[in-house]
């Protein structure tokens, strides 16, 4: 309740963005875009015509204040939003300068390309090591045998994991660490050769130690794909992102050049969320 | 006076002594009932006694017949529970999927005598005989909701970022059920399955008045036949020692019968993967 109060008040004194906003224009060098996008859970409305464009070859940073609707937004990109009930959206996502909920267009397809990590580390608890990280490609039927053998080793390499598991590849995947268990998650993401990663606050369950490599890992990540990360931490964000969104109740409020964003932001909205002001 | 932290450490022996004093009285009717059992019933164990019929001193109809019952209606009830729990659990999210989750809970509270009397008139009526057919088709009436909840409950167990996590490497709906969510909850399932077979095991009510119970081997699928809860019954009604000594140890027999289907399913589908 108190929440929507303040958003009214904030709505008020904000200025307003350009009322055209179905009018944005398609980036052609975009890897993905959201176009317009607005998303509600049953009547509450809880993205409010969002857009959005990601850049190949980039990190880009989602941040925000608790409930404002980042993970929501980031379930958008892979079609995992439509999973759940009552839910509903309208807009575009662009991949490839391709609508992914183009009616002809089948979900599954759409995450195979468009690769998720959440929040806390969800390996399959019936699964090895190795399992873990084949079991995109084997639940898909895309790859067998000794291929998947070294795309499973190249992936926990990537993901730094592999020198800590060599030996334990047949130990189930929920009996390392936390931090292990979130990069074998990871690895698990790239094994299917995405070409977009989205993270949902991947290192929220993690100590320092285990998101320094965690952030080093989504930077060199950056060779092979577009990241989108969502997180709670400023200085993870400026650290590891080319870009960044900030989103409050629903809404974009300013997205640009991490930069630019935290050290010469244009609306007092961001302003006072990177200083602390709120949030 | 004692002081807070002495207070404490007596509040939380005395409870654990409860818990131990609950446990043994839990204890006290198993342990009775396997010991009657065993020391009244182990006498006459001998393998006529397992294999011959009841003219030569031996109840191995009733053996063969609970093997049977049990085995038609496992093959039969076992399938269409779990995929009906699948279904519940996996893709329940709509009206016809409530109503039957309702339908099926109640059918689960059903006195197994309600089910014995409905099939003795929608079939042992209608073909004019008492069968295994009969008894087959009550049990199933009983296993099958059993199945069904058990299965559902053990499938809803299952956390939905396990699903998500499937789902989000492009792996299709059905696919995340057979590969990623069964085997999260099999020991769940497993063990409903195991209570449900059981369970049917040892009914008797709805085999009176389906397959009656016999003095010969298995005859067709529509004929009477014998079983060990039957056995059972009509030798506690006798008033004759040997008539009811054959009775406990028919009941050991279905105990022991029980327990090494327990052990067998448990054992071969002990996790491969050892932590
Ligand atoms: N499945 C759902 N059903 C109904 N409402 C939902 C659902 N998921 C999220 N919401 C609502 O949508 C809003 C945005 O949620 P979202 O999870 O996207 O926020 P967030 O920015 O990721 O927050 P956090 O930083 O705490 O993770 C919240 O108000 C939440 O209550
Ligand atoms: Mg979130």
């Amino acid at each position: 309740m108190i929440t929507t109060i303040t958003q009214e008040q904030n709505n008020m004194t904000k200025p307003r963005k350009p009322a055209d906003q179905s009018q944005q224009e398609i980036d052609h060098t975009a890897k993905m875009q959201a176009i317009n996008v607005n998303v509600w859970f049953g009547k509450k409305q809880v993205l409010k015509s969002v857009n959005l464009t990601i850049k190949p070859n980039t990190v880009t940073a989602i941040i925000g204040p608790s409930g404002c609707g980042k993970s929501t937004f980031l379930r958008c990109f892979n079609r995992m939003h439509e999973l759940a009930p009552n839910a509903k959206m309208t807009g575009k996502i662009l991949l490839d300068n391709e609508d992914i909920y183009n009616s002809h267009i089948d979900p599954v397809q759409i995450r195979r390309r468009v690769g998720m990590v959440f929040q806390k580390p969800n390996p399959f608890p019936t699964m090895s090591i190795y399992d873990n990280v084949a079991a995109g490609l084997k639940l898909t039927g895309a790859k067998k045998g000794k291929q998947l053998d070294d795309i499973v080793k190249r992936s926990l390499e990537q993901a730094t994991l592999w020198n800590e598991v060599k030996d334990d590849l047949t130990k189930p995947g929920t009996s390392i660490s936390g931090g292990q268990q979130q990069r074998l998650c990871i690895a698990r993401a790239i094994a299917m050769q995405p070409e977009v990663i989205l993270m949902d606050e991947p290192c929220s369950a993690l100590d320092p130690i285990a998101t320094a490599k965690i952030e080093k890992l989504v930077v060199e990540l950056k060779e092979d794909y577009a990241v989108v990360i969502v997180t709670h931490n400023m200085q993870q964000a400026s650290r590891v992102s080319d870009y960044t969104a900030f989103m409050y109740m629903g809404e974009l409020i300013e997205f640009g050049e991490t930069s630019q964003i935290f050290e010469n932001p244009k609306e007092t909205l961001t302003d006072n969320y990177i200083t602390g002001v709120f949030g | 006076m004692m002081n807070s932290y002495d207070f404490r450490k007596f509040k939380n022996q005395l409870f654990f002594i409860l818990c131990v004093v609950c446990v043994i009285i839990a204890i006290i009717p198993l342990a009775s009932i396997l010991f009657e059992v065993t020391t009244r019933g182990a006498r006459q164990l001998s393998l006529t006694f397992l294999t011959s019929t009841n003219s030569n001193g031996g109840i191995g109809p009733a053996i063969q017949g609970t093997l049977i019952l049990v085995g038609l209606t496992s093959i039969i009830g076992v399938p269409i529970g779990v995929l009906s729990g699948i279904y519940l659990s996996e893709f329940g999210n709509n009206k016809y999927a409530q109503n039957l989750r309702a339908i099926n809970n109640i059918i689960t509270q059903f006195p197994s005598i309600i089910i014995g009397i409905t099939i003795y008139g929608l079939i042992v009526l209608e073909l004019g005989s008492f069968s295994t057919l009969a008894g087959t088709i009550a049990l199933s009436f009983i296993l099958i909701p059993i199945v069904t909840r058990t299965t559902e409950e053990s499938l809803k167990l299952v956390p939905n970022n396990i699903r998500e996590a499937s789902l989000a490497l492009g792996v299709r709906n059905w696919r995340t059920t057979i590969s990623v969510v069964l085997p999260t909850a099999k020991n769940g399932i497993l063990t409903g399955l195991l209570l449900a077979v059981s369970r049917i095991a040892g009914e008797t009510a709805p085999l009176i008045m389906t397959i009656l119970g016999s003095r010969y081997f298995f005859q067709g699928l529509n004929k009477p036949m014998a079983a060990i809860p039957l056995e059972i019954w009509r030798n506690a009604l006798q008033p004759y020692p040997e008539a009811q000594a054959q009775g406990w140890s028919a009941a050991l027999i279905l105990i022991l019968m029980v327990l090494i289907v327990n052990i067998v399913v448990r054992l071969a589908s002990r996790s491969r993967m050892k932590t």
